[in-house]
């Protein structure tokens, strides 16, 4: 597993100077890398959907218990089939779109690196190792959104999707941190053995509440939802892997991942629930209106993303199976649908929904992949999407929580979702034709191929979805809490309808053994009898196709709504970045003011607040000052050095003021003798000789002292100066009484001798069992040096220019 | 050029001819003991770096440069390369940065040598060289 | 003792900040000494703390012995207020060199009057002298700088 990994970096790394080289047709070689990581997936996949899973580990991070986990198991292999198998169709599309830009090995390059990341994210097991994954995959999409980094919009869309989808990964951070500690385990395959004790956890709600941010935030739902379509700016080669089959779904796998861990409340059927059918119908209804084609898309994939989670919300073994049947679904339909909208763009200049018609006689290839993705979109039989949509509606009868809302969300989705299709496959090809600003013709074969391929796929796969596709998506139910023996029942029941329906090979029949299918499904339950589920199904196509007949008058009726989406999540959004800018500088103007003093203020008062907290709060009072404990040469010395300190700080002579100094200096020497360091006060009073020597020196060559300030600031500073100085006092004296010994001194002071050889245990620390320290601090003194000699030979040689020039 | 401002004395510059030889080997006989008594190299390198200093205001900075004949700048970088070739042998001889290496040689006053030692005479012209760089920089007179 | 080491780096600390929040350039530097001076003193104080009252050993093992002898000043801090010294001496040298070459430059010792842009090209010493006077100085700068009320 880690072979394919290395492989996709390995390609990544590849890619910029292979593209150089190989130019346009680049996109074939490097569609061996995803197809490379295809081949193994598909040839463990017999095993995978027998229950086998496959483990492989490196060791990352001992000392936190953190390894690079992978696992390949029935989940995994459902979302990597999808990557990889895009990931080849993306790679021939993407090179063939672009063409002969410049930048194209540079997008090869990231796109195999979100790839990368992308597989690390289904196949980690451990949540370090998905998290950082994660994260690569919103660091790459950033990229790849902002591909056309010369256009403003592009690059505030991938701005605001790396925000939206960070922030979310920060907090989904935090709750994978919080669900490790809880579970005791970072493997998320040893995590739903604890799902007693996590779901028990009085942190549970946070727990979910983080993680479902971070999957929501990916995954486009509402609220979050609006940097989904905002992302559209990026190339269509991009929004096609990215948008529609890949990373918004991380958020869906990882909700399925988490489910028989953080599953099964009530909170996680009422969140999901509510969240996904709103956003389902959100999508839905946002697309409708849309008149870029690529716009459609995006709402439409927000609405798919919005069923996803609230299937995984019902959480029930059929609702499993509905949601992963339908991630593959969604993907074999949208992302021919987005490969056939960047086709038109490339071919006609335009995505403008309302230019476009005709294009069935200049390009019929892609009118038939586009109307078999409609097709498969509106659950059309005999194609996959029909399949898929019959175990949705079975598990949406199955809903506990908001059980009507979901039944009313998704009959409104279902109709709008047919409008869009219609308008997404019929207008552009069937209508008469329009002026475009280029000639249409046919596409190149390595624009159509991967969208034509996983169409057909889909195609196929449709009548015999019971038996070809149906085990795999139940190996992935079953990773995320389906239990085995309801889905055995299903599945029979699955497979001796569609074996049924496959004989007759009619669409009328199939579409009776659909529904038997979908009766059988429901156990019954009221809205799922035989007759009515056709009806409605028929009701439903008919609704969809009155309202893309009346759009024009229909749109121009709820024009005036349109208003609301200024004050909708994007504009809260736009507010919060706008505001978080005007505070980060009121903020960076207060705090970094460029006045020296009010930064030592702020240092200051900072170190008086957090050690005066402990020191005056948790403990007796300090014992007063034992002012008469002192040796008279003691008392002296120090009532020396303070009235020298006074002297220094008052005198308006230069001179005066370096003389005390000096003195200040001198008496600190006597007062390390005294504590018993002889190096200490030997190196002090070698030092003050140096330093009174260029005091002297310099301020002979700077000016007189002078008061810059009003007598009343002085005052203000020298209170504040003598409250700092009484901290201070009260601080040593705190820490005198406190006493305690130190942990580490002993240590040097036994083995001085024995290890370092040396009698002076100062020295022997300082360039024996410090030495590298004072490596260091020999090195500051060196760029000290340097410092102090670059700055006056700079004066010098521009005094002398300027000397010779005048 | 270079003169102390107004302080120009015959007494300070003889006195001061006749203390550096004796405060330069004071700094090494510092420096050498360091290790069992107190000294070492910063202390050494900074007495080292006073005889100089003193010289450069009784005479002139020039004076002092020449009598020391090397750029200070490279004492200071010869410094770190002793350091640092110091930490070396540690890691070269099979244990790790800085580990001390004692060859089993023992002197009078200085006692036993080893690459601590080594590692303190660099520290010493480092201290030399820094000191010697800031001062004579700072005392040269543009003007 | 350790009383009146405390109240006197409580006045190095007094008188370093106090000078610190100076205007003038040269005084912040002698602050910066002051402080520095204080906060070594307290470094090896803290240290230190209860052997400062009695007569303690310099922290050099004596001939024959295997190790200290008790009760022997803490070394640790002392190695760590050694190199604090020297490298002081370095930011003070380094702080100086900075505050002769701005006033070369630039012709005051103000740091609020270093903000003034006008005043950061002037090339010579000679030039920003004939330039600005003290006195224009001082009645020019508060209005040419936004915000000077703020901290000073």
């Amino acid at each position: 597993m880690f072979a394919i990994l290395a492989t996709l970096a390995l390609a990544a790394f590849l890619a910029p100077s292979l593209t150089r080289w190989a130019g346009r047709r680049c996109g074939w070689i490097l569609a061996l890398a995803p197809g490379a990581a295809l081949a193994y997936l598909v040839s463990r996949l017999p095993a995978v959907i027998d229950g086998e899973t496959f483990d492989a580990t490196v060791s990352w991070v001992p000392a936190l218990d953190v390894s690079l986990d992978l696992r390949l198991d029935g989940l995994s292999m459902v979302f990597g089939l999808l990557i990889t198998a895009m990931g080849v169709a993306t790679m021939i599309y993407a090179a063939a779109y672009i063409g002969d830009d410049q930048r194209l090995g540079r997008l090869n390059a990231t796109l195999l690196a979100f790839m990368l990341a992308m597989l690390g994210v289904v196949l980690a097991d451990d949540v370090i190792t998905l998290f950082v994954a994660w994260e690569l995959t919103g660091i790459t999409s950033y990229l790849l959104i902002g591909y056309d980094n010369h256009k403003f919009q592009a690059r505030r869309a991938a701005l605001q999707a790396l925000l939206v989808t960070g922030l979310g990964g920060l907090v989904l951070l935090v709750g994978l941190t919080m669900l490790s500690w809880i579970a005791g385990t970072t493997q998320m395959s040893a995590m739903s053995a604890a799902a007693g004790s996590v779901q028990g956890s009085p942190l549970y709600g946070v727990v979910l509440a983080m993680v479902l941010v971070g999957a929501f935030t990916k995954s486009a739902q509402f609220p979050f939802h609006f940097w989904l379509p905002g992302a559209m700016a990026a190339p269509t080669p991009v929004s096609a892997f990215l948008h529609s089959a890949t990373m918004v779904k991380a958020g869906v796998y990882l909700l399925a991942r988490m489910q028989p861990v953080l599953g099964g409340t009530e909170a996680w059927h009422t969140t999901l629930g509510v969240v996904g059918a709103t956003t389902m119908l959100l999508g839905a209804v946002m697309a409708f209106p849309q008149r870029d084609l690529k716009k459609i898309l995006a709402y439409t994939t927000v609405s798919a993303l919005g069923m996803l989670t609230m299937l995984i919300g019902i959480g029930t073994s059929a609702a499993l199976v509905a949601a992963m049947a339908y991630v593959v679904v969604h993907a074999l339909y949208k992302g021919p649908l987005f490969h056939v909208a960047g086709i038109i763009d490339h071919e006609t200049g335009t995505r403008e929904l309302s230019s476009l018609g005709g294009l069935r006689r200049t390009m019929p290839i892609t009118a038939a992949i586009a109307a078999m993705a409609a097709l498969s979109m509106a659950a059309v039989p005999p194609l996959l999407g029909a399949y898929a949509k019959q175990l949705v509606h079975a598990a949406e009868g199955e809903a506990t929580a908001a059980a009507g809302y979901i039944y009313w969300t998704a009959l409104a989705t279902g109709i709008v979702t047919t409008s869009v299709a219609v308008m997404l496959a019929v207008l552009p090809f069937w209508r008469a034709g329009r002026e475009t600003p280029k000639q249409p013709h046919e596409a190149p074969i390595s624009l159509w191929l991967g969208a034509g391929l996983l169409a057909t796929l889909a195609l196929l796969l449709g009548p015999v979805a019971g038996t070809t596709f149906r085990p795999l998506v139940d190996a992935a139910a079953r990773v995320a809490g389906a239990s085995p023996s309801e889905l055995h029942e299903e599945t029979s029941l699955g497979l001796a309808s569609t074996s049924h329906a496959a004989e007759p090979a009619s669409a009328g029949a199939l579409e009776g053994a659909a529904d038997q299918a979908h009766a059988d499904a429901d156990h019954g339950a009221e809205h799922g009898e035989h007759g009515s589920g056709t009806l409605l199904k028929l009701v439903t196509i008919a609704t969809g196709v009155l309202l893309v007949w009346r759009r024009d008058a229909l749109l121009a009726a709820v024009a005036p709504v349109g208003g609301l989406a200024r004050f909708g999540p994007e504009a809260v959004y736009r507010l919060s970045v706008i505001g978080l800018k005007s505070f980060s500088g009121v903020l960076t103007r207060f705090i970094q003011n460029g006045y020296l003093r009010s930064y030592i203020f702020v240092v200051l008062l900072a170190t008086i607040v957090l050690a005066g907290y402990p020191l005056f709060s948790d403990r007796a009072p300090l014992p007063p000052l034992a002012v008469l404990d002192i040796r008279l040469y003691e008392g002296l010395i120090v009532m020396a050095m303070l009235m020298a300190t006074l002297f220094a700080t008052g005198t308006d002579s230069r001179l005066a003021a370096v003389v005390a100094l000096g003195l200040i200096g001198i008496g600190v020497a006597i007062n390390f003798m005294i504590m018993g360091g002889p190096d200490l006060a030997m190196t002090q009073l070698a030092i003050e000789t140096l330093s009174v020597l260029l005091f002297v020196f310099i301020l002979h060559r700077l000016p007189r002292f002078e008061h810059f300030t009003s007598l009343a600031e002085r005052r203000r500073d020298l209170v504040l100066s003598l409250m700092v100085g009484a901290f201070f006092t009260s601080l040593v004296w705190g820490i005198a009484t406190e006493g305690g010994e130190s942990a580490l001194s002993p240590y040097f002071a036994e083995h001085s001798l024995s290890e370092g050889k040396g009698h002076n245990v100062v020295n022997v620390i300082l360039v024996d069992f410090r030495g590298l320290d004072t490596m260091g601090e020999i090195t500051v003194l060196a760029v000290a040096a340097l410092g102090v000699f670059g700055l006056m030979r700079l004066n010098l040689d521009k005094e002398k220019k300027n000397g010779k020039v005048a | 050029m270079a003169r102390w401002p107004e302080m120009e004395s015959v007494i300070l510059s003889r006195a001061t001819r006749l203390m550096m030889p004796v405060l330069i080997v004071f700094s090494v006989f510092l420096l050498l003991r360091g290790h069992n008594a107190p000294g070492g190299g910063f202390v050494g390198g900074l007495i080292a770096s006073t005889a100089f200093a003193l010289l450069a205001i009784s005479d002139s900075v020039d004076v002092a440069r020449q009598t020391l004949r090397i750029e200070p700048r490279r004492v200071m970088g010869f410094g770190l390369l002793v350091a640092l070739s110091a930490g070396l042998i540690g890691l070269l001889s099979g244990g790790s940065f800085f580990e001390g290496v004692w060859p089993g040689i023992k002197l009078p006053v200085i006692g036993k040598l080893g690459t601590p030692m080594l590692f303190d005479i660099g520290v010493f012209f480092v201290v030399v060289g820094f000191t010697l760089t800031v001062v004579f920089t700072l005392l040269t007179e543009e003007d | 003792m350790v009383t009146w080491l405390a109240m006197l780096i409580g006045g190095l600390y007094a008188a370093g900040f106090y000078l610190m929040l100076r205007r003038s350039l040269i005084k912040i530097i002698l602050g910066l000494a002051i402080f520095a001076h204080g906060a070594n003193l307290m470094i090896l104080a803290a240290g230190n703390p209860r052997r400062v009252d009695v007569d303690v050993k310099i922290p050099i093992v004596p001939e024959g012995a295997e190790q200290l002898l008790q009760p022997y000043a803490d070394p640790l801090p002392q190695a760590l207020v050694l190199t604090a010294i020297v490298i002081g001496f370095g930011l003070q040298a380094f702080t100086l060199a900075l505050a002769k070459s701005v006033y070369d430059r630039m012709g005051v010792d103000d740091v609020d009057a270093m903000r003034d842009p006008d005043l950061t090209e002037p090339p010579t010493r000679r030039d920003a002298q004939e330039l600005v006077s003290h006195e224009e100085l001082d009645s020019v700068a508060p209005a040419a700088l936004p915000g000077t009320a703020v901290g000073s």
